[in-house]
């Protein structure tokens, strides 16, 4: 992506929101910074996007920018789908700031659905979109008992659904957005990243904010954090594999999404992170770029 | 072969492209000046306004110009719009008591101080497509309207008259010791006090208000409701300005208000009495303010001791989906790319697929391909 040049929306503050509001933000991720996997209330604004395609990543994201930083914006992993585009142009219009598809470039990183192959490191920050922040939700519909559960560390009913789930199919069916106990203490909802993603945000070097605009609720996981995915002793958590590598790059350990490529059950599978397999393309010897396209 | 799914900014500034032609149509037809739709589409404003919760005719009207007649897409628009405005001042409570009457009915009294004024109303209209309509009426003649006589000043409300009985509870006089809750501001937090409720309310979408006031009225939590009095006019806003100390009178609103009279049975605590409920809207919103009260009063189950048993009266539901901002997004964000969530359910479904016809741990039905 290209440094971004063109001024910025005139009539609107830097990064659309108003001081006063970013600062409301802020408070409310440093109490969720503080208190890790607690879900902060705070008071969500309407933003010039529709709610639940990533207004509470985009308050948090608009909070945290300073005209240096860089912006990466994903979505299912890849940064030409058209809901990262959308976003992305949103803040270069209205913070001006540069952006990125390149993980190592980028400060701060909006993600939906997906944390990217490589590696974060120190001083990134991965912004999390957030359409329903309580896990406990399809077990308990009221937020006043879900919070009071919450308080009181009474999570039998996650166990019991998860235990259900072993007795019924042989195994946990929870495939994305799957549990997660922060810190030893809250146990919080990854957004709906693929359980092949949970690994990942375990004593992860990058802060890890969560935004759930329409449900006005932040959440954090600070570096180097201990994040566990639930499970027993003897049905131990697993993450999805594939005996099939992308057919573009040969990645073996990336997350693949499944292409369909004719009407009579033909299909490929190909990185969904698609800065990963960019580069890992790029950098293939001449002459092999071309297979598989 | 495969071909990423590239070029998602071209696509969206040719999407953008469409709509913006769309949107103007046939060049050879006028084009709409907000002033048109101000004054001729006044009730698509007034909606606008009140579920945008800014009341701004001119900007209404853009909204609804710009979202080609797409209501909820307007009253987005002007949502959006409102939160980069700062605050400047909290209002006086408006007195609607001195509300300048455009409208006033009660369907609890015949005929009361003040009497009924129909203003203008749909409500006896023979509902018949008058194809005169279908040109250009010029300006009306109006002259019966214009007779009217001018209306008394003192407009009394009609349920201060059974207050002098004790019939109906007095209006909730909470000393104002805390500010009034603003859920635009801070997160809704539960269980919610009846000015969070009303403010929900007033905010929320007039179908999903109207659908829930119906229910309560085929039996899902029944208040026995009358329309003790409607009023529709202009009230004055004030402010008190720090360095003043005084209020002054900033500007004028159309608002229309709604008190429903119910029926309630008394409790251990309470004698027999009327009970309220209340409707507030922004403009011309009868229909609203009236869903809007029902569903008020349905509300105040917990608050009268009365215990819910219906959609109506369940709080947490209603104010958890009354938006229509927020239901709008989250249903239609489900056009938004979810294919890595997907793949993670293929990948499952297979498995426990496979696992019901095959016990054995080594069968892997995502494989698709020579095993490496």
């Amino acid at each position: 992506m290209n440094p971004v040049t063109e001024p910025t929306l005139p009539g609107y503050n830097f990064a659309y929101l108003d001081e006063q509001t970013k600062r409301m933000i802020r408070r409310a991720l440093l109490k969720a910074v503080a208190i890790p996997g607690y879900q902060a209330p705070f008071g969500s604004r309407e933003m010039p996007l529709p709610y639940g395609w990533g207004t509470g990543g985009i308050q948090v994201t608009a909070s945290i920018l300073g005209p240096n930083d860089v912006l990466k914006v994903i979505d299912q992993g890849a940064d030409d789908t058209t809901n990262a585009v959308s976003i992305r142009r949103f803040f270069a219009r209205t913070a001006g700031v540069r952006t990125t598809e390149k993980v190592a470039e980028a400060t701060v990183i909006q993600t939906r659905h997906r944390i990217p192959e490589q590696p974060l490191r120190d001083h990134q920050i991965l912004v999390y979109q957030v359409p329903i922040p309580e896990p406990l939700r399809f077990m308990e519909p009221r937020e006043t008992e879900t919070r009071k559960m919450h308080a009181l560390q009474e999570y039998g009913v996650m166990h019991v659904k998860l235990y259900e789930d072993i007795a019924r199919y042989g195994r946990i069916a929870h495939a994305y957005d799957y549990p997660v106990l922060v810190n030893g203490r809250y146990v919080m909802k990854p957004s709906p990243i693929p359980k092949f993603d949970n690994p990942k945000m375990d004593r992860m070097p990058a802060l890890q904010l969560f935004g759930a605009g329409r449900e006005k609720r932040i959440y954090a996981v600070p570096p180097y954090t201990s994040v566990k995915s639930l499970d027993f002793e003897d049905y131990p958590f697993e993450i999805q594999r594939w005996n099939q590598c992308c057919a573009l790059c040969g990645a073996a350990d990336s997350f693949l999404d499944e292409v369909v490529i004719d009407d009579r059950g033909g299909r490929m599978f190909v990185c969904s992170d698609t800065e990963y397999c960019h580069s890992r393309r790029a950098a293939l010897p001449r002459g092999a770029r071309e297979s598989g396209s | 072969m495969y071909v990423a799914v590239k070029g998602g900014e071209r696509a969206i500034d040719n999407a953008h492209r469409l709509l913006a032609e769309d949107r103007r149509g046939d060049p050879a037809v006028p084009e709409l000046d907000l002033k048109q739709i101000e004054q001729q589409l006044a009730l698509a404003v007034d909606r606008v306004m009140a579920e945008g919760s800014l009341y701004d005719r001119e900007l209404a009207a853009l909204a609804i110009k710009q979202a080609r007649g797409d209501l909820l897409e307007a009253i987005f628009l002007l949502r959006a719009y409102r939160t980069t405005l700062p605050r400047l001042a909290v209002s006086e409570p408006l007195n609607t008591a001195a509300m300048a009457i455009n409208r006033r009915i009660s369907a609890a009294f015949k005929d009361l101080p003040g009497g009924q004024v129909l203003g203008p109303t749909f409500d006896y209209t023979h509902r018949l497509l008058d194809f005169t309509w279908a040109e250009p009426h010029g300006a009306d003649t109006g002259t019966d309207a214009a007779t009217g006589k001018t209306l008394p000043q003192a407009m009394p409300r009609v349920l201060q008259l059974l207050d002098g009985e004790g019939l109906i509870e007095p209006p909730r006089a909470d000393a104002p010791t805390r500010p009034v809750a603003d859920l635009t501001r801070e997160a809704m937090t539960l269980p919610a006090e009846r000015d969070l409720r009303l403010q929900n309310l007033a905010r929320g979408d007039e179908g999903f208000l109207l659908a829930l006031g119906y229910s309560t009225q085929r039996g899902y939590g029944n208040t026995h409701p009358f329309a003790g009095e409607i009023r529709m006019g202009e009230v004055a806003v004030e402010i008190v300005p720090e360095e003043l100390g005084f209020a002054v009178e900033i500007g004028e609103i159309t608002v229309t208000e709604c008190e429903m009279i119910n029926q309630f049975q008394g409790s251990a605590e309470h004698l027999p009495q009327f009970t309220r409920g209340y409707g507030l809207t922004f403009g011309q919103g009868e229909r609203k303010a009236m869903a809007m009260a029902l569903v008020d009063r349905a509300l105040r189950a917990r608050e009268l001791g009365e215990t819910p048993s219906s959609p109506a009266q369940d709080e947490e539901f209603v104010l958890y989906h009354s938006d229509n901002v927020e239901a709008s997004g989250f249903v239609q964000h489900l056009k938004l790319p979810h294919y890595v969530d997907f793949q993670a359910e293929l990948e499952l479904l297979r498995r426990l697929r496979a696992n019901a016809s095959d016990p054995s741990p080594d069968a892997d039905p995502n494989d698709h391909g020579p095993k490496p």
